[in-house]
């Protein structure tokens, strides 16, 4: 009885949590400009079991994705083992459903232990990938000591956790003389001179240590990259269908074009606050989402042009910045109300000039990543800014801007000599 | 011969398709080679077209891409004016980032075009049977293709080219990076018109390199812009005395030119 009402109050207090994390997240990607992306949902549903639940763009690289196909499938497989263990928990039970199911639950059970050794051994190449190995897109100057913490971390809870499960039912086994199963019987010898109280308590703490595991990962994961378990699949719902090389139209500047040439256009029309992208509110909830539901895999900055040649632009630095800018802002805003402002800005406190200036729009960020997310999207939105709002252009670009202006060709050469090359043709 | 669209509409004509020619079509000496190339092609088959001459101004996609989306939308509502005053429905054009705008963002400020690459166009003429390859001087040769991004990644155009190529009955070799994983030249996204940022190396010698790895002597190119990168590259490598960079309609008219 006191576990269960001990097992009662960790669900709650954890589940509590969580859905405060949730809210905070939620109000984040909602301090974004709203967008409409709900047209042709079949075809939006189609890229979402692609790519976020087939993992499509993920097997361009089949090692990495085979192993962390692993993880995916253990992550959902896993855990409606959960259901029962939740279950057992609250109404004090043992293995709850054994009984009901009859041969189907030792089949269940190490179909779930499968997975939960093949998490194991993919968390364990993933670890020796990242720390011995050394795969270069994860030594890149933004992986500073906190995201390479937090992918390590993830790594060894998920080893813990799936030790814990196995040992639970290793000892389980042993404490009822049961037949046990295939994988967890591989364990037993490790247990096996244990007094029945011993094992008794054993079972015990891995069968706690499992389940507060669980929650721990579950409130963790909202302040971690693994948000992309979850986020992954709006994101790529929410994707853009249009072809990559077109850019968001700014209604608000055709309206003041059209004015300008005297064509029709909405006198009434109200300007927005400014053109283009300062900070994080002027983007759009769907890039606010992209931050947030970024894997920090760095595959976009491995297909960079700009960064494979030395310079500063790494499009996955674009994405964390973008997420730290909004949980500065998100906090500073909690704390101190609504209206609230911290004097900062994404653009120049967390992104420099250099950096987006750097980008070829070439769009292979864009392509390479497994979730769908747009970093050209938002150094478009700031240089928008910089050149519509500061006028802030390097030298040549405003040589370039001059040059369409008076000779309607980005190159200085007199418009009445953009025929020449027929004139030689046709004499 | 080549008529510009005022000359047909004075005659009553209206032509097949409008050839948009671009800024670096009409005037880089290098690309005006390639506008030529393409219009002795469409001469040969007898296509009626025409041109814009002085009527024709940048897309705006160097500024749009700069941020100044204001230029951008001057210069685009200015061309739409051109284009609809002359029934304007089919075009092609040599440079991708013309093919891009001008068929993916001119729709939204009212400017609503049939818009193809030229080796699209190319490509059609091919499967239609109205171009035909004979004499084939680049049989069995080795050519590869940089895939310029805003006509692969952008627009996902990657096999008109290549079937372009292949009619050449030459031997397609691919570089490291293609198709989806394409590298760019460097120069879009208005780079072209500016010094690089720091860095420890130059985009188009890191494409360069892998185009020289394949061992083709020919590098085929479809835009203006990679040209120049894939060219400027040749150069630094000092190999400009066997490689040559193409583009697809100069591979296409010398194929042709004896037969
Ligand atoms: S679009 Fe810009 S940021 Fe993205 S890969 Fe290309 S150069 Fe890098
Ligand atoms: S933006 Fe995409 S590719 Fe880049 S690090 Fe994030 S998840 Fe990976």
């Amino acid at each position: 009885m006191a576990q269960q009402i001990a097992f009662l109050l960790v669900f709650v207090v954890a589940n509590v949590f969580a859905i405060r994390s949730a809210k905070r997240i939620w109000d984040d990607i909602h301090l974004g400009q709203p967008i409409d992306r709900t047209d042709q949902p079949a075809e939006r549903f189609k890229r979402m079991l692609l790519i976020a639940f087939g993992q499509k763009k993920m097997f361009k690289r089949p090692i990495p994705a085979l192993l962390h196909l692993f993880v995916y499938l253990g992550f959902f497989i896993v855990n409606i083992e959960l259901l029962e263990i939740v279950l057992d928990g609250l109404f004090g039970t043992h293995r709850m459903f054994q009984d009901s199911l009859g041969g189907l639950y030792p089949a269940l059970i190490n179909f779930f232990e499968f997975f939960a050794v093949a998490v194991l051994v993919s968390c364990v190449i993933f670890l020796i990938r990242r720390n011995v190995v050394k795969v270069p897109r994860f030594e890149k100057p933004e992986m500073t000591s906190w995201p390479k913490l937090d992918a390590n971390l993830i790594l060894v809870f998920e080893i813990a956790l799936m030790f814990f499960l196995l040992s639970m039912n290793a000892t389980d086994t042993l404490l009822h003389n049961s037949e046990g199963f295939f994988f967890s019987n591989m364990l037993t010898p490790l247990y096996a001179g244990m007094s029945p109280e011993a094992l008794h308590i054993a079972e015990r703490v891995f069968w706690w240590s499992h389940i507060i595991g669980v929650f721990f990962f579950a409130n963790y994961v909202f302040y971690s990259k693994h948000l992309h378990i979850f986020l992954a699949f709006p994101n790529t719902y929410f994707s853009n269908l249009n072809p990559m090389g077109k850019m968001v139209n700014m209604d608000a500047v055709t309206n003041e074009v059209k004015l300008a040439m005297g064509m029709q256009g909405d006198s009434n029309m109200v300007p927005p606050e400014r053109f283009g992208a300062k900070d994080i509110t002027d983007l759009t909830r769907k890039q606010l989402l992209d931050a947030y539901a970024c894997t920090e895999c760095g595959r976009c900055t491995d297909n960079c042009p700009a960064n494979m040649t030395g310079k500063k632009l790494s499009p996955r630095k674009i994405m964390m910045d973008t997420r730290d800018r909004m949980e500065d802002l998100g906090k500073a805003k909690r704390e101190n109300g609504k209206d609230h402002h911290d004097g900062k800005f994404l653009m120049g406190d967390y992104i420099s000039e250099e950096e987006i200036n750097a980008c070829t729009t070439c769009n292979a960020c864009v392509e390479a990543c497994p979730v769908n997310i747009d970093p050209l999207s938002i150094i478009l939105d700031l240089r928008r800014y910089k050149i519509m709002e500061e006028s802030k252009a390097p030298a040549e670009w405003n040589m370039m801007f001059q040059n369409i202006e008076t000779s309607f060709s980005p190159w200085k050469f007199p418009p009445s000599d953009r025929g020449k090359w027929m004139n030689d043709m046709n004499s | 011969m080549v008529k510009t669209m005022a000359q047909m509409a004075s005659e009553g004509k209206t032509p097949e398709v409008l050839f948009w020619v671009g800024c670096a079509g009409s005037f880089d000496d290098r690309y005006k080679k390639v506008t030529l190339a393409f219009i002795e092609i469409l001469n040969k088959l007898n296509i009626e077209f025409a041109v814009l001459g002085d009527e024709e101004a940048c897309t705006g996609d160097p500024a749009r891409r700069a941020g100044n989306e204001f230029m951008f939308q001057m210069q685009a509502m200015a061309n739409i004016q051109t284009l609809d005053m002359y029934k304007v429905e089919n075009i092609v054009t040599a440079c991708p980032h013309c093919f891009n705008t001008l068929k993916n963002e001119y729709p939204e400020l009212g400017g609503n075009y049939n818009v193809v690459h030229h080796s699209q166009y190319l490509q059609g003429l091919i499967n239609d049977g109205r171009l035909k390859i004979e004499g084939g001087a680049f049989k069995g040769k080795k050519i590869t293709f940089h895939d310029s991004c805003y006509l692969g990644r952008a627009n996902g155009v990657y096999e008109a080219p290549r079937e372009v190529i292949n009619a050449l009955d030459a031997e397609l070799v691919e570089m490291k990076r293609c198709r989806t994983k394409g590298l760019c030249c460097g120069a879009g996204g208005a780079q072209m018109f500016k010094e690089p940022e720091k860095g420890n190396k130059d985009v188009n010698i890191e494409r360069i390199e892998e185009a020289l790895d394949t061992g083709a002597k020919v590098v085929a190119a479809g835009c203006p812009f990679c040209m120049t990168m894939l060219t400027d590259g040749v150069k630094n490598k000092e190999k400009e005395s066997e490689v040559k960079v193409y583009d697809i309609a100069e591979l296409i008219r010398d194929a042709t030119k004896e037969s």
